[in-house]
């Protein structure tokens, strides 16, 4: 039996965080290191993950299989596709930078209660939940992955109700009671699409009698597994609803702005940029590797909604007061791209939504992270707080800027390959829907560039004139993200020629090509 | 030789790269740096040129694959390069005005402490510009168009302690994000219709495709060319923009990159060529922006900004000639390129009188400043003398060469077109000849400001005036160099084809027309400005002059229907999702499971208790299910 590298992915991150709560109240450094370490050995793992798959080989490869309960036919099953990789991929790259990012985010208050031991648990759930998400990308069995996709709210629950920002404008109580509504919304939110999920699972289980993804879809390819149209609509919906939430997909967004706004930057990143990509994620490989029928029967409800998400989004992105916020309102606007990316069942629309879950990753965690970074500086979320920033902390200023210019979709940074090739993915098939998502990207300059204007520009207000500039522990954080953005804007073949056969899968699984063009037609 | 082609643009990136990472320790000599690699990128580019030169007409065309950018299934995006004639011609009026420039600001930018950003800023502008006419593809295309777009946010923005610029850079971006929606939709079009979007491809298929096809693509090219050259509509970021630092001003809010869409039309002739009804709109679009920016020039006292209207009105005749397809593209580029030196050495010189006036820049506080700027005054005179068209110099014979050809399309659009090119001739005489007399001649008007400095107006130093001489001598010599033997057509004509068309008119009666247009638009100046003297306040003016001041009016109708309409519906959609959206997706999962009533009560501390049960229970599951493996 050869090793089980995708096992030991998740297997270090979930030991890592145990062993993180474990570290004495005193040692509150040492336990940060250890985190730090243990998330950079992740990333090693997740680095020889990448580099023994081989893009022109089995559609899931590194494959683990294990009877777990045999009664319900439930197995744990482990393999990865190209999306998958990519995914692991980007998790692990960013867990490093949200920790370093939030190196002080949880330093106790008082010092002298000897037994709490809050910084211990920030790192430790950090890590948790990098492995349920790890496992989530990784899981080949329905079951295994509906567990760790509920479990992880255990640990972001925590996460967002326990720590936010230091200071707040009406103190620390309404702070509490703030960040707890956020939490309990998160949740609520969350258990609701999961259990409503749980019934699809069940009901996947009574009809096909095991959870393998594999097994199920070859089944229904061979016509062995009969599934009845109205079921198979049925199981769909609940699947697509849990992750509809997750996405978030607008009407069910609203649980996002409460979440990030209260939670800390780099655990407002670890929502935004690795836990909600499950959700995405998920679409591809469950909703049209198990139902491409009722995939297709609900495209046109979906790409309205995810229409909707574009512009929505955005719209309330330009009318928000609070930075992170705004963050969170792009960010759905951002993720209708994705969803748009998936459902309009084109090879360009497809790579370039998987694309687009790396990209908004690494630009969302840019962008928030310096926000994060100032807002720690003066105390305050509000855009109207802020003024001149440039004038005195121009590296902050910088960084900032290119973050935004990375969320605006600037050619020649990564997220714009993935954001054209979701728009041309989309005109091909759907001409129209294709030109009003266009619309987002005036009003992400829009929304982008007022934030800069109104923090970074004009005279400098008092009260940021002794800001100080990013020191070194930020600088490491943002810079090598940046350079992944530049680098993924001018070469993104490493990612692309990863994804591609992963899309060419699902492209067959549910039995869509690709329009021709009008002159090869005419010929 | 085509090896060279990636290094024209990585001279000037390296040296943004340097620049603007290098930090403070390169404060003393990041002028000098930025300067140093613009030239060589010119020199490179002159090596190339006369490469190109040994060639035979038919095989001037370099091309230098390098990577694929984007390769997925169906769709391929290439980083390669095409140097061809038209591409040359631009990459040494981008390398060499914008060395000459370079240049200029070292004197200019002497002051400003962050001089080092300034020249990072202006190498990024050279790299993403020549990335621009450059590439092969229309997406690699779009990256240099954007990326101009950067710089020139970013340069517009330089003093961004002033809320005004800051808001002006802002506005910039803006609407070419309108016009690059266009460039967009465009790309998405040419994937669908040829399944490409580089140069060749498309090009060599354009008989197989749609009318309508053709006409969308034509027209939405024509959008992004709007936003980046400042048509009408989208013609209301330029006059805002003169709050960046002159020299930028002069490179790329005059010479170099507003003429980005002439630059993307020429170079789409083919489709353009094909689709009739698409260039009847460019060619509307045009004349409409030259009478326009003409009108608007007229009315400014903001030396910058008049000649800011000047230049929407010169790249309409641009937009103009390029819209009439073959007879006019030729005509274009070269308007283009001698635009290019006389707009840029005009607006060097208004630099060059701000930085002797404290920075002033109202028309009726200058007066009489020939006598203490000699060599601004006279550069500035010749450049003012080549854009009305004086016989000889530059312009005379680029935009005469326009005026005919707009004639030459034939019928009523023929005379119409040719009317209104003579109209915008006079107009332009008439304006600039304003600028002239309010700056130079007449009695001194400027006082002293508020802290009780006078102006002592002075000359400019050499590393400033240098640049203004050479640009002077290209406007006055560029036309007749180009147009002696027809250099220019046979130059550009394998590239953009060329055809006489029919003239109801002979060009002797053109010129002739034109130069009583421009005695016509001298004399009216010359009355109302040269024998009278100028109030130092405003008059009133008429309804059309004070509509001129205010740009016509447009910025007031963006600011009503777009700023407001949009703030307005911004707000609502705010309070909406908090009250309506959430409010219903909560109360209906109340519905289902009294779920509000639970998160009431869940706020009341509840919530640790169910996490830690739901935790519980999790383990529980585990544990059992282990346990179960286990038996």
């Amino acid at each position: 039996m050869s090793f089980p590298l995708l096992t030991a992915t998740a297997a270090l991150p979930a030991l890592g965080a145990v062993a993180t709560a474990a570290v004495p109240a005193a040692r509150r450094t040492a336990a940060k290191w250890l985190a730090l370490l243990i998330s950079l050995g992740t990333l090693a793992l997740a680095i020889t993950v990448l580099v023994r798959f081989d893009p022109g080989g089995a559609r899931y490869q590194l494959t683990e299989s294990h009877t777990w309960i045999r009664d319900f036919g439930v197995r744990y099953e482990l393999g990865v596709d190209g999306i998958g990789v990519a995914l692991i991929a980007l998790t692990a790259v960013l867990i490093p930078f949200i920790i370093l990012a939030g190196w002080h985010d949880a330093d106790p208050l008082e010092t002298g209660n000897r037994r709490w031991r809050p910084t211990q648990g920030f790192f430790a759930l950090i890590l948790a939940v990098e492995a349920m998400v790890l496992i989530s990308f990784e899981a080949t069995d329905v079951f295994l992955f509906y567990i760790f996709f509920e479990a992880m709210l255990i640990p972001m629950y925590f996460l967002i109700g326990g720590f936010g920002d230091r200071a707040h404008a009406q103190g620390e109580e309404a702070a509490a009671t703030q960040r707890s509504y956020a939490a309990v919304k998160f949740l609520l939110y969350n258990l609701v699409g999961g259990l409503i999920m749980l019934a699809a699972v069940i009901g996947l289980y009574v009809v096909a009698g095991n959870f393998s993804l594999q097994q199920i879809a070859e089944a229904r390819a061979s016509g062995s597994l009969h599934m009845a149209t109205s079921t198979e609509r049925w199981l769909f919906l609940g699947f697509f609803f849990a992750f509809a939430v997750k996405a978030p997909l607008w009407p069910l967004h609203t649980w996002l702005p409460n979440a990030m706004q209260e939670s800390t930057a780099p655990v407002a990143v670890l929502i935004t940029a690795v836990v909600d990509k499950v959700g995405t994620f998920a679409m591809l490989r469950f909703c049209l590797g198990l139902f491409p029928e009722a995939s297709r029967w609900a495209t046109p409800v979906i790409l309205v909604l995810a229409l909707i998400s574009i512009v929505y989004g955005a719209l309330l992105a330009v009318g928000q007061r609070d930075i992170k916020r705004l963050v969170a309102y792009a960010s759905i606007s951002h993720f209708g791209f994705i969803i748009l990316g998936i459902f309009a069942m084109t090879s360009q629309g497809q790579s370039g939504a998987t694309l687009y879950m790396v990209n908004h990753g690494i630009s969302t965690a840019a962008l928030m992270l310096v926000a994060g970074f100032l807002i720690s500086r003066r105390g305050s979320r509000l855009i109207a707080d802020y003024g001149g920033v440039q004038k005195v902390a121009p590296v902050l200023a910088g960084t900032f800027l290119i973050g935004g210019l990375a969320t605006l979709s600037l050619p020649g940074l990564a997220p714009f390959v993935s954001e054209f090739l979701v728009l041309v993915g989309t005109f091909t098939r759907y001409p129209v829907i294709g030109i009003i998502a266009t619309l987002g990207i005036v009003l992400a300059a829009l929304y982008t560039l007022v934030l800069y204007q109104r923090t970074m520009t004009g005279p400098v207000k008092p009260e940021v004139s002794t800001m100080p500039d990013l020191r070194v522990r930020e600088v490491l954080v943002v810079a090598p993200l940046i350079v992944l953005l530049i680098f993924l804007g001018v070469y993104p073949k490493p990612v692309t020629n990863i994804v591609n056969p992963a899309v060419k899968h699902t492209m067959s699984d549910v039995q869509k090509k690709d329009p021709k063009p009008e002159v090869e037609a005419v010929k | 030789m085509e090896k060279l082609i990636a290094l024209l643009i990585a001279a000037p990136l390296l040296g943004a790269a340097v620049l603007l990472v290098g930090g403070r320790r390169l404060d003393r000599v990041g002028h000098w740096i930025g300067t140093l690699l613009s030239t060589a990128s010119f020199v490179i580019g002159l090596l190339l040129f006369a490469d190109l030169l040994g060639k035979n007409a038919e095989h001037r065309t370099l091309i230098q694959h390098l990577w694929t950018w984007i390769p997925v299934e169906g769709f391929q995006a290439d980083v390669t390069f095409r140097l061809d004639q038209l591409s040359m011609t631009f990459v040494l009026l981008i390398t060499g005005v914008g060395s000459l420039i370079h240049l200029y600001s070292v004197g200019y930018m002497e002051h400003d402490e962050r001089r080092r950003r300034f020249f990072g800023y202006l190498n990024l502008f050279l790299a993403a510009m020549l990335l621009l006419v450059l590439a092969d593809n229309y997406l690699l295309l779009y990256v240099g168009w954007e990326g101009v777009g950067l710089a020139s946010y970013l340069l517009i923005g330089f003093w961004q302690h002033k809320p005004s610029a800051a808001t002006a850079a802002k506005k910039a971006f803006l609407v070419n994000r309108v016009g690059d929606m266009g460039l967009s939709i465009a790309i998405m079009l040419m994937f669908t219709t040829f399944g490409s979007f580089a140069f060749g491809p498309v090009f060599g298929h354009v008989d197989g495709a749609s009318q309508g096809k053709l006409t969308a693509i034509g027209l939405m090219l024509l959008l992004a060319a709007c936003g980046k050259s400042a048509q009408v509509p989208l013609q209301s970021w330029l006059g805002d923009a003169m709050e960046g630092p002159t020299p930028v001003s002069a490179l790329i809010h005059a010479a170099t990159m507003v003429t980005a869409g002439v630059y993307l039309i020429v170079r789409s002739a083919a489709v353009f060529n094909a689709a009739p009804d698409a260039q009847l709109v460019v060619t509307v679009v045009g004349t409409v922006t030259l009478l326009f920016g003409a009108i608007v020039g007229c009315a400014k006292d903001d030396i910058k900004k008049a000649l800011a209207g000047s230049t929407m009105s010169q790249i309409g005749y641009m937009v103009l000639a390029a819209g009439l397809g073959p007879i006019g593209y030729v005509f274009a580029i070269m308007h283009l390129v001698t635009h290019g030196f006389f707009k840029a050495g005009l607006f060097l010189g208004a630099g060059s009188v701000m930085h002797g006036m404290n920075d002033e820049v109202d028309m009726r506080k200058f007066g009489g400043l020939r006598k203490y700027m000699p060599v601004t005054f006279i550069t500035f005179g010749l450049g003012y003398l080549a854009i009305i068209g004086f016989p000889g110099l530059s312009g005379f014979f680029s935009k005469d060469k326009i005026i005919e050809a707009a004639f030459a399309k034939g019928g009523t659009e023929g005379w119409i077109l040719g009317g209104a090119a003579l109209v915008g001739a006079a107009i332009t005489a008439f304006y600039m000849t304003r600028v002239m007399l309010m700056t130079f001649f007449g009695e001194k008007r400027w006082q002293p400001d508020a802290e009780g400095h006078e102006p002592h107006p002075h000359e400019s130093p050499a590393v400033m005036t240098i640049p203004m001489i050479v640009l002077a001598v290209g406007s006055v010599l560029g036309g007749a160099f180009f147009s002696i033997g027809d250099r220019f057509l046979k130059w550009l004509e394998p590239v953009t084809g060329h055809s006489e068309g029919h003239s109801p008119v002979s060009a002797g009666e053109v010129t002739i027309a034109t130069m009583v247009c421009l005695v016509i638009g001298v004399g009216i100046a010359w009355a109302q400005y040269g024998r009278k003297p100028v109030p130092a306040l405003a008059p009133r003016g008429s309804l059309l002059t004070r509509a001129a001041r205010r740009d016509l009016l447009q910025d007031d109708f963006n600011h009503v229907v777009l700023v407001r309409g949009g703030e307005h519906l911004t707000r609502s959609l705010v309070y909406l999702d908090h009250s309506l959206v959430d409010g219903v997706v909560n109360g209906t999962a109340a519905g289902f499971g009294g779920l509000s009533g639970r998160l009431r009560r869940l706020q009341n501390g509840f919530a640790r208790s169910y996490a830690v049960s739901m935790f519980g229970g999790a383990a529980l599951l585990v544990a059992a299910t282990l346990l179960m493996r286990a038996v």
